[in-house]
């Protein structure tokens, strides 16, 4: 019955994963189509709305839309290409349209195999590295999803689905194990609360990060800006301007930074509870810590004259690097009382 | 999105005038400043990494031994750099009290800063309003009741229910005449106070866990089924006082462990063998009461002031040795370490006296004893299925006698001559329970009587944990505050025009980051002016040309 059951959570999984990558690909004709439409209007000399409706908005960029007599953001109808990938009947591009449906579906499946999973294995499903892959990317999207409703985020979504692409696609194949039941220090309330809140904050993080890169992209004079003009990323034009990027992956990161926050203290109680200590420097602890210092470090770097920019978000990366770090080399590589990957 | 201008890292640095006070300041100065506070966060985390590099004595004292082993070229030199003690080296203890001195200097000014703030009004209001953030007007029908003041009144009641802060001004337009009657309003007070509770619980935290660790002790002892551990420093196997730690600080009671049982995975899939449940019943005696209690992985028992956590465990085969007469010369449960998750655990017996000559054993123990086809023997499930115990036997010196505290894990096999087992052509002597086996060399007898269960416990006395927790939960909540309350001014102001109609505009300055500032400003302006009829738009001048914007 558990075997049956996992193994169709395994089906799904990999069902959800070719859903996503068609999802991957329509975002991508999507960015390919709006960069060939700024071709097309700068040939032409059309007018272009240069990411300006949501910078434009005083401000105004988590809240949805514009508002008090500022410029709304959807109401560039006039011009070719706006902020939102709408064509010039005001709708948004088929290929994006598709992307965000089969990502939707692609999570609707996705969190049935993470769910059955649960079932098969009759308690959480993140107790070994598999599982917290599969659960950690079922609740980037998710988080991904929610935010839309507030934001759009459309043109994150070839960043976002790539990104659980590869994630579950690294996780299937290497750290995949049958289910086995916990051993005695995981059998814990705190199993839940530490490892779902850390899942969280690192969905958080994850798009925190994508913003901070693409607006180093549009950052001239950055080493990424100059890749990027290298590049001819045309599309990039009708993306968001750095500011408004930098604001809107200080709101995604700060909420990860809380989660971060409760995932520290939540492991220092459990490991109190199991180990005798609260805080011991086991390895796993030490990057928690780092990681918390590090975007500790990108708060105050927007509040420090000369770091704003480029620069803070240089260290939201290297924080969203670090979560990587100590979540696929960490886990796997360094020895520690956190061996519960299940390898 | 700029900071607010009141802030504390917003004032210049000044450059140092000569003299020792004048660059004691300016030092000062650098070392509070947001720059150094941000550069020694970075620095903090970039010495945190080499302790997940290399083993730590603190958390793992057999690995760095290893390391010695592995690398003995690289390892003193690591070690004279404190590489095994990152956590307490000097350096890294230098940059968190630096940072710790930063962050004092930063808040205690910051924290007077704020309570001025928090008596004075809120400011002027600014001349022009429509250069500012969410800015609108409406235009509200005149009344012989209604001026521009009494609409303001009504604007202020309203701030004044969404706590804010607010101040009635009233100028005379220098252009029009006109009077202009305005109200200053801000809130948010409570971002920069989270602000303030969360670095000053940070503080807290760090001297806590300082106090806590200094009168703190923690350690560490095996008991095999039966046994009985009294808390007294005699009784540990190892021990880690605090700076400021005292004897009698132990309090006294005892701890008999009575059973200790685990339970096995037995269902034949992939995780067959793995531990299901380990619990050790304990009867504990304190002050003369007894009673009876169950310690479990994620359950500590609480005694006397102290956490006492359930760490590993093992087997401990009771083991007799008689001389040719029959005599026993040595007999107990000998807790023997695991080696490997099936428990195949390896343990040393020592007879110093008693026998013709001193003697060694050592000994590996199988609960579920199988053989590999190359003839080695392994356990290939760890309870008890069917035990045997094999033994190598030694004599010659254990070298007890030279003083130095030698492990009771292990056994110094350079001056003894090995008997049986190895090279030795004598096989190795094995036995299940109830067996008994000759020593070679007529030296006597071993046998194995029964097979007991140890447990290992762990003894920690932590007086600040609990106010480590609290400020824990000051961080969090001061974190919250500080990060999603918005703090920002919000302006009113109204005009009357020639034509009886009032000209109300409104405004927002976020201080700080604020996403929602623009919609509040909306919000107010639409609750206020619905408590008025709305003037006729065809009027002088339609909502969204105030005459002032046109200057
Ligand atoms: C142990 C070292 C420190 C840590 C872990 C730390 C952490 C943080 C965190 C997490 C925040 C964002 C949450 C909040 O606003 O309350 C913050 C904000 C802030 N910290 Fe620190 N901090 C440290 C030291 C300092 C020092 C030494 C200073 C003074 C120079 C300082 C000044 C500030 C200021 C001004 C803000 C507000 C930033 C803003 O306006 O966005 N901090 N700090």
């Amino acid at each position: 019955m558990t075997q049956t059951l996992d193994d169709l959570s395994l089906i799904l999984i990999y069902s959800a994963m070719g859903v996503y990558a068609l999802a991957f690909i329509a975002f991508t004709l999507d960015l390919a189509r709006r960069s060939s439409t700024v071709k097309k209007a700068v040939a032409e000399d059309v007018p272009v709305a240069v990411g300006a409706g949501v910078s434009g908005a005083s401000g105004s960029v988590l809240s949805k839309g514009g508002s008090g007599g500022s410029g709304d953001s959807g109401d560039s109808a006039d011009s070719l290409v706006s902020l939102e990938g709408r064509d010039s009947s005001g709708r948004r591009s088929l290929a994006l349209r598709l992307g965000v449906v089969f990502t939707v579906l692609a999570f609707v499946i996705q969190l049935a195999g993470v769910i059955l999973r649960g079932i098969a294995a009759a308690r959480v499903p993140w107790a070994n590295m598999y599982e917290f892959s599969i659960t950690g990317t079922v609740l980037i999207v998710a988080v991904f999803l929610v935010l839309l409703l507030r934001e759009d985020l459309r043109f994150l979504g070839t960043f976002v689905t790539g990104l659980v692409l590869v994630l579950l696609g690294v996780s299937t194949i290497n750290y995949y194990v049958a289910i086995s039941p916990l051993p005695p220090a995981l059998q814990s309330a705190w199993l839940v609360i530490h490892v779902l809140v850390a899942i969280l904050g690192t969905a958080f993080f994850a798009l925190g990060g994508a913003l901070s890169i693409i607006q180093l992209l549009q950052t001239r004079g950055d080493a990424m800006g100059r890749l990027s003009a290298a590049l001819r990323l045309r599309f990039l034009r009708t993306l968001p301007d750095a500011d408004s990027l930098e604001r809107l992956a200080y709101r995604v990161n700060i909420v990860g930074f809380v989660f971060w926050t409760f995932t520290l203290i939540a492991g220092a109680i459990w490991a109190e509870r199991a180990w005798g200590r609260y805080w011991g420097w086991d390895t796993k602890e030490v990057w928690t810590f780092i990681i918390w210092v590090i975007y500790a470090g990108y708060i105050h770097a927007r509040a420090t004259r000369g770091w704003r920019g480029s620069r803070s978000a240089w260290l939201a990366i290297v924080g969203f690097a670090a979560v990587l770090f100590n979540f696929g080399v960490v886990n796997v590589f360094f020895k520690g009382l956190h061996a519960y990957s299940g390898l | 999105m700029s900071r607010p201008s009141d802030h504390y890292d917003s004032t210049e640095i000044t450059q140092p005038r000569l003299g020792p006070v004048g660059w004691l300041r300016w030092f000062w100065r650098q070392l509070t400043s947001m720059r150094t506070a941000l550069f020694l966060l970075l620095l903090l985390a970039l010495a945190a990494v080499p302790g997940s590099l290399v083993p730590q004595r603190a958390a793992d004292p057999n690995g760095v031994t290893q390391y010695f082993v592995d690398n003995p070229d690289l390892a003193p030199v690591l070690d004279s750099v404190q590489a095994f003690d990152v956590y307490t080296s000097v350096w890294f203890s230098s940059i968190y009290l630096l940072l710790f001195v930063s962050l004092i200097g930063c808040v205690i000014p910051r924290t007077k800063h704020h309570f001025e703030a928090l008596r004075a009004k809120p400011p002027r209001t600014p001349a022009r309003l429509s250069r500012l953030a969410g800015f609108t007007t409406r235009e509200i029908e005149g009344a012989p009741d209604r001026s521009a003041a009494s609409v303001i009144e009504s604007a202020r009641a309203l701030l004044k229910r969404q706590r804010y802060r607010t101040v009635v001004f009233t100028n005379v337009d220098k252009r029009t005449g006109q009077e202009v009657v305005s109200v200053s309003a801000e809130r948010g007070y409570l971002r920069e106070t989270g602000n303030l509770v969360f670095h000053s619980a940070l503080v807290g935290i760090l001297l806590a866990v300082g106090i806590g660790g200094g009168f703190g002790y923690s350690g560490q002892r095996v008991i095999v089924e039966g046994q009985t551990f009294v808390n007294t420093l005699l009784a540990y196997d190892s021990f880690n006082p605090g700076r400021f730690f005292n004897d009698s600080q132990l309090a006294p009671y005892s701890i008999t462990l009575d059973e200790f049982e685990a339970t096995y995975e037995t269902q034949p899939n992939n995780a067959f063998g793995q531990p299901l449940d380990y619990t050790a019943s304990v009867t504990t005696s304190e002050g003369g009461d007894e009673s009876e209690a169950a310690i479990k992985v994620n359950e500590p028992l609480k005694i006397g002031g102290t956490d006492v956590f359930l760490l590993g465990n093992g087997y401990a085969p009771t083991i007799t040795v008689r001389d040719t007469e029959g005599e026993v010369v040595f007999t107990d449960s000998v807790p023997f370490l695991p080696q490997d998750s099936n428990l195949t655990s390896l343990g040393v017996v020592k007879i110093p006296d008693g026998l013709a000559d001193q003697v060694g054993l050592i000994g590996f123990f199988y609960p579920t004893q199988a053989e590999s086809a190359t003839g080695a023997y392994f356990s290939s499930f760890p309870s008890l299925e069917y035990p045997v115990l094999t033994l190598n036997v030694y004599d010659g010196d254990l070298g007890l006698d030279g003083g130095v505290p030698a492990s009771v894990y292990s056994l110094d096999t350079d001056s003894m001559n090995q008997l049986t087992g190895g090279s030795t052509g004598v096989d190795s002597i094995e036995l299940v329970p109830g067996q008994e086996a000759e020593l070679p060399n007529g030296l006597g007898t071993v046998s194995l009587d029964d097979v007991k269960r140890f447990a290992s416990f762990d003894v920690h006395h932590d007086s600040t944990q609990g106010w480590v927790l609290l400020f824990a939960i000051l961080v969090t909540a001061g974190l919250l505050t500080s990060l999603f309350i918005p703090r920002r001014r919000v302006w009113v102001k109204a005009a009357e025009r020639a034509d009886g109609t009032l000209h109300v505009e409104y405004a927002g300055l976020a201080r700080g980051d604020d996403p929602r500032l623009d919609e509040a400003v909306d919000a107010l302006a639409t609750r206020h002016a619905a408590g008025f009829p709305a003037a006729d738009p065809a009027g002088s001048g339609g909502p969204s040309s105030p005459p002032e914007s046109k200057a």
